[in-house]
C-alpha cells in the first residue's frame, strides 16, 4: 500500500477536527491549550506533505514561522494561565466571563 | 519708534492686570492713580509712535507690526499684530488722550464709591480692549477687541448693579450688541469665504489684483454695517445707548460718547477698499441710515429731561453724523468729526457728570437752574461744549459738522436738508440744556417747584412702563417730589468739583477750541487730517465737485440754521416767549414710543414666536442630533451581548466563520 498525500491530509483534517473539538468541548486551560497546539501541528503536517507533493521547499519554510509563532504564543498563554491561577485556583476558562460586554 | 506701537495696548493690560491682582488690598485713590498712570503711558507711547509716524515719508506710514502666531491653522492664519498707520494711530491719539483725562476725572468722580478699584479695573480693560479693536492688523482680532468693549459697556453700565435697573439697562446694550455681532461675524466668514484670508492689508491686495463680484462687496458691506449699526448705536439699534446711561458719568463719557460707539464708523472706514467696489445702492443706504437716525434722536433729545439722557440722543445724533459722512465716502471728515466729537461731547458729558456730582446725584433738567455762579468752571466748560456741538466758529463742531453737510450736498441735496434741520435741532436742544442747568432761577429750593416737577417727571414717564432706565428715571422724580413735599428735607447745596474734576474740563474745552484746526477748508494745504490719512485711505475718498461759491453758502446756511436753533432756544427757555409744550411733545418725550413698542412686541407676540423657535430647536435639530445617538446606543446594547465573555463561544464563532468562507470560496470557484 502507498501512503499518498492524501494520507497525511487525511490525518490533518482528523488532528484538527480534534483539536477544534476539543478547544470548544473543554474548559481547562490547559487542555484548551494543548488543542491549539493540536491544530496547529495538523496545519504543519499539510504545510509540509502539500510542499513535499508539489516539490516546493516553501512549504517547510512555512513551518518553521508556525513553530516560532506557536512558541511565542505558548508563552504568553502559559504566562496568562499561571496569572490567573495564581488569583484564583481550581479556575477554568468559562469563570472568566467577568470580562464580558 | 514705530515698532514701539506693541506699548499701547500694554499699559492699560499691565495696569487691569496689576488691579485685579490686587484686588481691594490697594487702597482707594491709590488705584485711580495706577490705572491712570497706566492709561497716561499708553497716550505718551501714542505720541512716541505718532512722532516716528511723522518723521516717515508718506508712503512709509503703514507698518505692521507681528507679535506671534495666534491660530495657525492650515489656510486658516491669524496674528496676534498691529497695522500702525495714520488711521489706526490717529484713533489711538483720542482714544488715549481723552481716556486719561476721564480716568483722572473718575479719580474725583468716583470718590467714596466702595467698589472704586473695581471701576478702574473695568475701565483699563475697557482702555485695552478698544487698542485692540483699533490697532489689530486682522478682522479677528478687531473682533476680538470689539467683543471686549462690549463685555466692558456690559459690566461698567450695570456697574451699581444693586439697582435692577442698571442691571437690565446693562443686559439690554449687551443683547441689542449681539445683533450687530451677528452682523460683523457673517461679513468676516465672507470675507475669509472669498479672499481667504483676515488680515486688512491682504484683502485689499486681493481686491486690487483680482474680480470680486459686486454684489459679494455689496453683501459684506452691509453685513459690516449691521455690526456697525449696533456698536453705533443707528436706527434700529441704537436703543441700548440712551439705557446705558445707567452708568456711571465718565463711562457714558469715555465709552458711550467719545470712543467705542465710534467703532463701528471706524470699522467701515478701515474697509473702505470694499466700500469702493460695493455697489451705489448700499453706500447710498448707509448715508440715508445715518442721515436718518442723525434727524431721529435729535428730534427725542428736544423733549428729554434727564441731563444725560439728552447727551445720549446727541451722541446717537451725532453718530448719525458720521455714518452719513462714510455713507458719502467722506472718510477724512467722518473720522475728523469722530475726533472733534470725542473733545466736545467728552466735555458735556464730565460737565454734566460734574452737574451730577454737585447736585448730589439730581439728573432732572427741571431741578437745576441757575447753576452758572456756583460752578464757574463747570458752566464756562460747558458753555464751550455747547458753542462747539451746536456748531459756531470757531468752534471744532462747525469745521468738522460743515465739511460732513458739503459732501451730504454733493450726494444728494436732501440728505443735506435732514443734516441741516438735525443742526437746527442740534442747536436748540443744547441751548435748552444749557439755559436750564445755568441760567434762570434756582429750581431746586423751592419746595413746591420740586414737587410739581417731581409729579411731571411720574406723569411723563408713565407712558414708558416697559423701559427699565426710564422706571427708575420715575421713581428718582418720584422721590425728589417726594422730598420736595416734605419740606427741606433732602436740601441740595451745589458745590464745584475737586480739580481731579474740572482740570479734564479745562483741557477738553481748549480742545473743543482748537480741534477743528487740524482740517480747514480753505485751500489744500490747510487739509492737513486728509493728507495724513492718505495712506490709509488709499485715495478712495469721494472728491467734491462744488465749487467755492457753493461751498461759501452752505456754510452760510449752516451758520442761520445754527442762529434759529440758538435763538428759538433763548426765546423759549430763557425769557420764556415761547410756550415750551410747543417743541415737549408727549410723543418726543417717550422716543416717537419706538422703545416701547419694541418692549411690547419683545415681551408678546415677539417672545412666543421665539419660544416656538427655541421648541424647533430642542425638538427638530436636537431631536435629529440625540435620536441618533439614542439608536446607536440601542443597536449597541443588542450587539453587546455577543460579547459574553466566553473564550469558547468566540472559538465557536472563528470556526463558524471558517467554514463559512471556505462553503463560500468551494461554491464560487465551482460556479
Amino acid at each position: 500500500m502507498i501512503i499518498t498525500t492524501t494520507w497525511y491530509l487525511l490525518l490533518a483534517a482528523v488532528l484538527f477536527s480534534i483539536g477544534t473539538t476539543g478547544l470548544l468541548v473543554r474548559r481547562n486551560p490547559l487542555i484548551m491549550f494543548m488543542c491549539i497546539e493540536l491544530m496547529l501541528n495538523a496545519v504543519n503536517i499539510t504545510f509540509v506533505s502539500i510542499g513535499s507533493h508539489l516539490n516546493d521547499l516553501g512549504g517547510q519554510l512555512a513551518v518553521f514561522f508556525v513553530l516560532v509563532v506557536a512558541a511565542a504564543e505558548v508563552v504568553i498563554g502559559l504566562a496568562l494561565v499561571v496569572a490567573i491561577m495564581r488569583r484564583r485556583s481550581r479556575t477554568n476558562a468559562d469563570d472568566l466571563k467577568i470580562l464580558g460586554g | 519708534m514705530i515698532n514701539l506701537v506693541w506699548l499701547i495696548p500694554a499699559f492699560p493690560l499691565l495696569g487691569f492686570l496689576t488691579l485685579i491682582c490686587l484686588g481691594k488690598s490697594v487702597r482707594e485713590p491709590i488705584a485711580g492713580w495706577l490705572a491712570t498712570t497706566a492709561i497716561a503711558g499708553s497716550f505718551l507711547s501714542v505720541l512716541i509712535v505718532f512722532i516716528g509716524m511723522l518723521l516717515e515719508k508718506n508712503e512709509n506710514r503703514q507698518t505692521v507690526f507681528t507679535l506671534f502666531d495666534w491660530i495657525p491653522a492650515g489656510d486658516f492664519k491669524v496674528d496676534i499684530g498691529f497695522l500702525a498707520d495714520p488711521l489706526s494711530i490717529t484713533m489711538c491719539l483720542f482714544i488715549t488722550g481723552v481716556g486719561t483725562l476721564i480716568h483722572l476725572y473718575s479719580i474725583g468722580y468716583m470718590h467714596g464709591d466702595p467698589d472704586f478699584n473695581r471701576f478702574f479695573t473695568y475701565l483699563n480693560l475697557f482702555a485695552f480692549s478698544m487698542l485692540m479693536l483699533v490697532l489689530g492688523d486682522n478682522l479677528l482680532l478687531t473682533f476680538l477687541g470689539w467683543e471686549g468693549v462690549g463685555a466692558c459697556s456690559y459690566l461698567l453700565i450695570s456697574f451699581w448693579f444693586r439697582d435692577p435697573a442698571n442691571a437690565t439697562a446693562g443686559k439690554k446694550a449687551f443683547i441689542t450688541n449681539r445683533v450687530g455681532d451677528w452682523g460683523f461675524m457673517v461679513a468676516m466668514f465672507l470675507i475669509f469665504f472669498n479672499f481667504g484670508s483676515l488680515e486688512y492689508l491682504e484683502i485689499f491686495d486681493i481686491l486690487g489684483s483680482n474680480q470680486i463680484a459686486e454684489t459679494t462687496t455689496t453683501f459684506i458691506v452691509l453685513m459690516l454695517f449691521v455690526g456697525a449699526m449696533g456698536k453705533s448705536a443707528q436706527f434700529p439699534l441704537y436703543l441700548w445707548l440712551p439705557d446705558a446711561m445707567a452708568g456711571p458719568t465718565p463711562v457714558s463719557a469715555l465709552i458711550h460718547a467719545a470712543t467705542m460707539v465710534t467703532s463701528g464708523v471706524y470699522l467701515l472706514i478701515r474697509v473702505n477698499p470694499i466700500m469702493v467696489e460695493a455697489s451705489t445702492w448700499s453706500t447710498g443706504l448707509i448715508a440715508w441710515v445715518g442721515a436718518g437716525t442723525a434727524l431721529f434722536a435729535a428730534s427725542i433729545a428736544v423733549a428729554q429731561t434727564d441731563i444725560k439722557k439728552v447727551l445720549a440722543y446727541s451722541t446717537v445724533s451725532q453718530l448719525g453724523y458720521m455714518v452719513l459722512a462714510v455713507g458719502c465716502g467722506a472718510y477724512t471728515a467722518a473720522i475728523f468729526h469722530m475726533i472733534t466729537h470725542a473733545f466736545f461731547k467728552a466735555l458735556l458729558f464730565l460737565g454734566a457728570g460734574s452737574v451730577i456730582h454737585g447736585m448730589d446725584g439730581e439728573q432732572d433738567l427741571r431741578r437745576y437752574g441757575g447753576l452758572r455762579s456756583l460752578m464757574p468752571i463747570t458752566a464756562g466748560t460747558f458753555i464751550v461744549g455747547w458753542l462747539a456741538i451746536a456748531g459756531v466758529p470757531p468752534f471744532a463742531g462747525f469745521w468738522s459738522k460743515d465739511e460732513i453737510l458739503a459732501f451730504a450736498w454733493d450726494k444728494n441735496p436732501l440728505l443735506w436738508l435732514v443734516g441741516i434741520v438735525t443742526a437746527l435741532l442740534t442747536a436748540f436742544y443744547m441751548t435748552r440744556q444749557v439755559i436750564l442747568t445755568f441760567f434762570g432761577k434756582p429750581r431746586y429750593l423751592n419746595a413746591g417747584d420740586a414737587g410739581d416737577a417731581g409729579d411731571a417727571g411720574d406723569a411723563g414717564d408713565a407712558g414708558d412702563a416697559g423701559d427699565a432706565g426710564d422706571a427708575g428715571d420715575a421713581g428718582d422724580a418720584g422721590d425728589a417730589g417726594d422730598a420736595g413735599d416734605a419740606g427741606d428735607a433732602g436740601e441740595i447745596h451745589p458745590h464745584e468739583s475737586p480739580w481731579t474734576m474740572t482740570l479734564p474740563l479745562v483741557a477738553l474745552a481748549f480742545l473743543s477750541l482748537v480741534g477743528g484746526f487740524i482740517q480747514l477748508p480753505f485751500s489744500s494745504s490747510t487739509k492737513r487730517l486728509e493728507h495724513w490719512l492718505e495712506p490709509a485711505t488709499f485715495h478712495n475718498e469721494t472728491h467734491l465737485h462744488l465749487s467755492s461759491s457753493t461751498l461759501w453758502i452752505l456754510a452760510l446756511l449752516a451758520l442761520v440754521s445754527v442762529a434759529i436753533g440758538i435763538g428759538v432756544g433763548i426765546s423759549t427757555y430763557l425769557k420764556e416767549k415761547i410756550d415750551r409744550q410747543i417743541f415737549e411733545k408727549p410723543s418726543l418725550v417717550n422716543a416717537w414710543y419706538f422703545d416701547s413698542a419694541v418692549s411690547k412686541f419683545m415681551g408678546g407676540s415677539g417672545s412666543k414666536a421665539f419660544t416656538a423657535v427655541a421648541k424647533f430647536d430642542k425638538e427638530v435639530i436636537d431631536g435629529a442630533v440625540d435620536g441618533t445617538g439614542q439608536i446607536v446606543k440601542k443597536t449597541a446594547s443588542i450587539l453587546r451581548r455577543s460579547q459574553n465573555g466566553l473564550v469558547r463561544t468566540y472559538a465557536l464563532g472563528i470556526g463558524i466563520g471558517a467554514v463559512g468562507l471556505l462553503i463560500w470560496f468551494l461554491t464560487r470557484t465551482t460556479l
